[in-house]
């Protein structure tokens, strides 16, 4: 642990600090149906043809089964189109490699997961999709499911915010202005930024280099029904092509994650440089932890949006700091060999990044549900990949996906206040609306639910010839990967502990669901809660009303995240990285 | 009713209390809770098992251990509810030795009398009761007045009057008239008398749960399933590990993780709660009202009784020109000697301080005493050809025939605007001065008020005085606001008005009039001694009658809540140190290199596993006297008792388990058990 890795910290903090005040006060605009921006003058023309093209009485104020019904039935037009486009890639234009179709369950997995914010990628972006299916059937959803995320934490917010009423805004306004005025501007900027870093962005076929040092492998051919091992020369290289800087923007901003390429972030053509690299992490948790300042200024408590920032912030300080103190002690067992431990754990990390920045982005993009990656988690230390997956059991809600992250931090704030709330001697109460069986009954369906299945899964997949077969590894670690997918999938995050296969029909088929499900039965509760709150009348807050702001409020938080959220899944992860540490550290086995 | 508080462990509620958990395993009762359900069924599992075990010759110590203890778990759970609901049948007892079999005087349509059962009356019944009976029913007078000793209801032997029309017209079944005699109209069918109704609520015989109790078994039955999710998909893991859980295994970890302390405690807590206001003497209509009273953030007090001692005091003479204070004190006294009232004797009360004190009786012989009437507003006394006067300015202004001199007048105008009353004395046709009547407000109140503030409750005084009056009297007791000239509407004006901003608001009334504004308050205490309109309408029933109580009953109310918080918050930070002492001994043996994970170095993964169950049986009725007692409570804002709260049941509820299971390793370990 270096200064220049303190360094790094210290001034990554101070710029995520700086923009979240900004950011904020823009998202009140933004989320304003009447809002306005400087960009306007530009957009409310596309704004008003929008509106025009849908139906202006689709735009009035919608109560929460209106806006739930508007969420599902546009994600499911979308799911289907991707599914349709992937199905039908080979007869479409933009397609210089000739990729075919491609197949039913995996189509199934991408549009799952493109559509739910997921990006869970069963496949290798340059090796499968055309840069038709790239552009359209999935950086769409890139845009579309951010919007969707930050629309339903909007009418969350508006819910507890507003009084006596069944309105929480109207999702396709919503969707609309979250994309005109938000995402797009701010990508086409980063685009751009991403290309003067050296990013690439053309449709140009696969270019071929020759390598400087040709040089033979071993591959198995079959022949007459037998595998043997054949020489093979390699003296060229395909260098994949494509329009990725437009497509790595919103990857980062939207908490998407899904990479153009399949090494993602850690390929020099999605992150080419340090600075590159800097802004990404940043542009990740940027929209998140604007949200938070969003929150307080809507419900009139700026100091409540702080202190939940504040708790984000400690989770994600003592995750980056853990990873990054596990990864640079090196592995114990190497070093025991004689390998000097000074570069810390460099497998799968990118050398240009080093341990920090990469214990750094693994932090971010799975606080977040971004599931970006610019190294590979298979690799870390056991308690390094704890790290990013104890971040996704806490839900993804430090900073969070975009606008998943609130309403997923909010959820735990209502229960935190349900549980502890009575200690002050009133029934709990939420910045004045009372907390009751409905309130409680929706908020414990979002946690159950997700955590029932991802569980189930993981067991399932424990048992089964298929699940077995999926594993990298053995022991423990295989175990991780598959408990690492499906903890990835049901939160949306979409990172992959890399080594599971999940390419097969039946774990196409079980992490799409999950993902579906880590999506929908999450939103629609969600959305549940903001209608019932925004029905409430607020008691007005005295020195007797439930503090939502300082530090008991910001411990509770974290204590109930932790116990409720990650705790709940400490036997599972006992048996995946905790027991490989002790194994690691305690015997000479490694997996 | 000697209502007695009963010590945590008295014998008579302690072995009923034992017995009661044993028929309480029912499990069609304890479906009615969720978590301790669970822990039955666990029970009923591992005993299966254990006696598979038994039959294959397998070794039975670890598994009967943990099942014995699992029993015990549920068992604690069923004593803590039955040690909160013996208290109550306690109670409830004494009420029903207070009611004899009694034989009421039905009035009939000819006018006659007929001696019936009491049992056979019914609601419109009329009776009469002569003194020395006892009261047949609950109902109203409808004629005549009488003394009645209540003190089978509100434990107060001073007998207390009630009469038809007015504000005590209400009597209660089972109380015996001493004096006189009255008509009573039956208000209530037998089974539904407040008697009856008492009886119910102490012995919580048809405890409902409240609102906040609904959703927070909500929430511990999610957590359980929760953690039936997670132990149940614990065993694919261990099977993919190769480690091979067992049953016993698993339940116990389920019982340890799923909120069993709140879970077996929470109905104590509620009944626990009512009782606590039981033993103020106050009973409510039902568990919500007591959640209510929690929540209040406006309290509207009375200012007569509740704030003011009830009556006016005298604390000044001031005399005319040209008299001096000891003859305007003499004066005032002899005209003040008929006058019974409170303010009256105050009056005689001031006049001693003059030195007038040894009166000749034989002076009073011809004495000839005028009783105030609301016609003359005055009162005095003829002696020895002189006539005393005292009363009200522009009264005695008029019996002296003349206006009142410039300083008296000036005198009487100064009192008033100090939001006090004015009294003038007069002798025959010469006026002698003034008294300064006040309103003397009880000691404390200020403090209490204040203390109030912090909590975020605002006090709000109601009086009919006029507002120059309200406003001294409300600077002096510190209430934050008042409303004066108040009539009965408008309390129930304010009230909806406080309710329409969102507050919640708590009320003591006593008359028929008052009856609407108890029905809209939040928590609305009516006075036992105030009409039956009045009780039915409020959900509390103080039967001290002292409005102050309002302050106690709120208190009460936040109390409950907190326990409650209190113990929730604990049993869930529990649960990271039974993580930590279960897991490891469950992986030792397929993984012994996880041994530096049993942090609490606990000596074997059997006595681990036994430790953490014990403790999580053991803690229960560790806890059952503070959720009996409450935990204490302080009148501090709400953000200082979180903290402090926080900083005792949640770092509490994660540290003391440490301790404890480790402890309780070392003594299995002493003991041999495992």
């Amino acid at each position: 642990m270096h200064a220049m890795g303190w360094i790094q910290l210290a001034v990554f903090t101070v710029v995520l600090l700086a923009v979240t005040k900004p950011l904020g006060l823009y998202l009140v605009r933004v989320l304003d149906p009447e809002g306005r921006t400087y960009l306007e003058p530009v957009l409310k023309p596309v704004e008003r043809l929008v509106y025009t093209c849908i139906g202006a009485e689709r735009t009035r104020e919608q109560d929460w089964k209106g806006y739930a019904a508007s969420v599902i039935v546009f994600s499911l037009i979308g799911a289907l189109f991707t599914y349709a486009l992937l199905r039908l890639q080979q007869f479409l234009p933009l397609n210089p490699q000739h990729f075919g179709a491609v197949s039913p369950d995996l189509s199934f997995n991408t549009a799952s997961s493109f559509t739910t914010n997921t990006n869970w990628q069963n496949y290798g972006g340059e090796t499968t999709m055309s840069y038709l299916s790239q552009m359209v059937a999935l950086a769409s959803h890139n845009f579309f499911s951010a919007a969707i995320g930050i629309s339903v934490a909007a009418a969350l917010v508006r819910g507890i915010a507003r009084q006596k009423t069944k309105l929480l805004g109207n999702f396709w306004v919503d969707l609309t202005r979250v994309c005109l005025y938000l995402l797009l501007p701010i990508c086409l900027v980063y685009a751009v930024f991403l290309v003067s870093q050296g990013a690439i962005q053309n449709f140009k076929p696969y270019a071929t280099a020759h390598v400087v040092d040709p040089y033979s492998v071993q591959i198995p051919e079959k022949t007459a029904g037998k595998t043997a091992m054949v020489k093979k020369e390699i003296a060229t290289q395909s260098i994949a092509m494509g329009p990725v800087a437009s497509q790595e923007a919103i990857k980062d901003l939207g908490t998407n994650g899904g990479g153009f390429m399949n090494a993602n972030s850690a390929h020099p053509y999605e992150n080419p440089t340090p600075l590159s690299n800097f802004i990404e992490m940043l542009s990740i948790v940027a929209i998140g932890s604007g949200l938070t300042y969003y929150l307080g200024r809507m419900v009139g408590n700026q100091k409540h949006g702080w202190s939940l920032w504040s708790a984000m912030f400690i989770l994600f300080l003592a995750g980056v700091m853990i990873c990054w103190w596990s990864e640079s002690r090196g592995n114990p067992r190497l070093t025991a060999l004689g390998v000097s431990s000074h570069q810390g754990n460099m497998e799968g990390k990118e050398a240009r990044f080093g341990v920090f920045n990469s214990a750094l982005f693994a932090t971010v993009t799975t606080d977040t549900s971004c599931g970006a990656v610019n190294s590979m988690f298979d690799s870390y230390l056991p308690i390094g990949g704890l790290v990013p997956l104890f971040n996704m059991h806490m839900g993804c809600n430090v900073f969070g996906g975009v606008g998943s992250g609130l309403y997923g931090m909010l959820i735990f704030v209502v229960l935190a206040i349900f549980l502890a709330g009575l200690m002050i001697g009133r029934t709990p109460e939420y910045l004045g609306k009372k907390l009751e069986s409905y309130d409680v009954k929706v908020s414990v369906l979002a946690i159950l639910i997700p955590s029932a299945l991802a569980l189930g899964f993981t067991a399932l997949a424990c048992v089964t010839k298929w699940g077995l077969a999926g594993r990298g590894n053995f022991g423990p670690h295989g175990f991780s990967e598959i408990l690492y997918a499906f903890t990835s999938c049901i939160n949306n995050n979409g990172s992959a502990f890399a080594g599971l296969n999940g390419n097969t029909p039946p774990y196409n088929t079980t992490l799409g669901l999950t993902m579906l499900v880590g999506r929908y039965f999450v939103m629609v509760p969600v959305l549940a809660l903001a209608g019932n709150l925004a029905q409430k009348k607020a008691v007005p807050v005295s020195s007797g009303s439930m503090p939502v702001s300082g530090v008991t409020f910001t411990l509770l938080i974290i204590g109930t995240l932790v116990i409720i959220g990650a705790l709940t899944f400490f036997p599972a992860v006992s048996l995946g990285p905790i027991v490989e540490h002790f194994l690691m550290v305690n015997s000479t086995k490694l997996f | 009713m000697a209502r007695k508080a009963y010590s945590l462990f008295d014998r008579s509620i302690l072995l009923p209390a034992i017995r009661a958990s044993f028929i309480k395993l029912n499990p069609v009762y304890l479906a009615r809770n969720p978590v301790i359900f669970v822990t039955l069924v666990g029970a009923v599992v591992t005993t299966v098992e254990l006696i598979f075990a038994s039959m294959r010759g397998k070794p039975v110590g670890f598994p009967m251990q943990i099942s014995i203890w699992l029993w015990f778990t549920v068992l604690f759970a069923n004593f803590a509810e039955a040690m909160a609901e013996g208290r109550g049948k306690a109670q409830a007892d004494t009420l029903r030795k207070a009611r004899t079999r009694t034989m009421a005087n039905l009035l009939q349509s000819n006018g006659a009398t007929k001696t019936v059962a009491a049992e056979s009356l019914r609601k419109d019944n009329v009776v009469i009761v002569k003194a020395g009976e006892v009261i047949p029913a609950d109902g109203e007078v409808i004629e005549g007045a009488a003394s009645v000793d209540e003190s089978a209801i509100t434990g107060e032997s001073a007998p207390v009057i009630r009469e038809s029309g007015g504000d005590r017209s209400a009597v209660t079944g089972g109380t015996r008239v001493l004096s006189d005699r009255i008509t009573i109209r039956v208000t209530a069918n037998p089974g539904e008398s407040f008697m009856d109704h008492m009886i119910n609520l102490v012995e919580g015989a048809k405890r409902q749960k409240t609102p906040n109790e609904i959703a927070l078994t909500i929430l511990l039955a999610s957590l359980t399933i929760l953690f039936i999710i997670v132990v149940t998909t614990l065993k694919p893991f261990g099977l993919y590990a190769h480690t091979l859980f067992s049953i016993t295994v698993l339940v116990a970890l389920l019982v340890c993780l799923i909120p069993t302390t709140i879970g077996g405690l929470l109905s104590a807590i509620g009944i626990a709660g009512i009782d606590r206001l039981v033993q103020h003497n106050v009973l409510a209509m039902s568990g919500r009202a007591v959640e209510a009273a929690g929540d209040v953030d406006v309290l509207l007090l009375d200012k007569t009784g509740t704030i003011t001692l009830g009556n006016r005091q005298a604390v000044e003479f001031l005399p005319a020109p040209g008299v001096t204070v000891q003859e305007l004190a003499d004066a005032a006294q002899l005209a003040s000697l008929a006058d019974e009232t409170p303010e009256g004797r105050s009056i005689v009360v001031l006049a001693k301080q003059f030195g007038i004190r040894e009166r000749e009786l034989h002076d009073f012989e011809k004495a000839e005493f005028i009783p105030f009437t609301a016609k003359t507003r005055m009162s005095g006394v003829n002696i020895n050809g002189s006539q005393y006067r005292k009363g009200a300015s522009d009264a005695v202004s008029e019996f002296v025939g003349a206006a009142l001199p410039e300083m008296v007048q000036a005198c009487v105008q100064d009192i008033a605007q100090k939001g006090a009353t004015p009294l003038v004395v007069a002798n025959d046709r010469k006026v002698m001065g003034a008294i300064h009547l006040k309103d003397i407000v009880k000691g404390g109140l200020q403090d209490r008020f204040e203390r109030f503030r912090a909590m975020g409750i605002r006090t709000v005084m109601i009086t009919g005085d006029n507002r120059l009056t309200a406003e001294a009297i409300a600077r002096e007791a510190g209430v934050d606001d008042f409303l004066a000239e108040a009539k009965p509407e408008d309390k129930l004006a304010l009230i909806r008005r406080e309710q329409a901003l969102g507050h919640l608001v708590a009320m003591t009334g006593d008359g028929t009039n008052d009856a609407p504004a108890l029905a809209q308050a939040d928590v609305g205490v009516a006075m036992n001694t105030g009409t039956q309109a009045a009780k039915e309408a409020g959900n509390m029933v103080d039967l001290d009658s002292n409005p102050t109580k309002l302050i106690e009953v709120v208190e009460i109310g936040k109390q409950l809540l907190m326990t409650r918080g209190a113990l929730t918050t604990f049993s869930v930070a529990n649960d990271v140190a039974k993580f930590f002492a279960i897991i490891p001994a469950m992986l030792m043996y397929t993984f012994p290199q996880i041994s530096p994970l049993n942090i609490m170095r606990l000596a074997t993964p059997h006595s681990a596993i036994l430790s953490a169950v014990i403790f999580n049986a053991v803690i229960i009725v560790a806890l059952i006297p503070l959720a009996l007692k409450g935990i204490k409570f302080r009148a501090l804002s709400a953000a200082e008792i979180l903290r402090r709260n926080l900083l005792i049941y949640g770092l509490g509820g994660l540290i003391i388990p440490f301790i404890g299971i480790k402890l309780i390793d070392m003594i299995i370990r002493a003991v041999g058990l495992a």
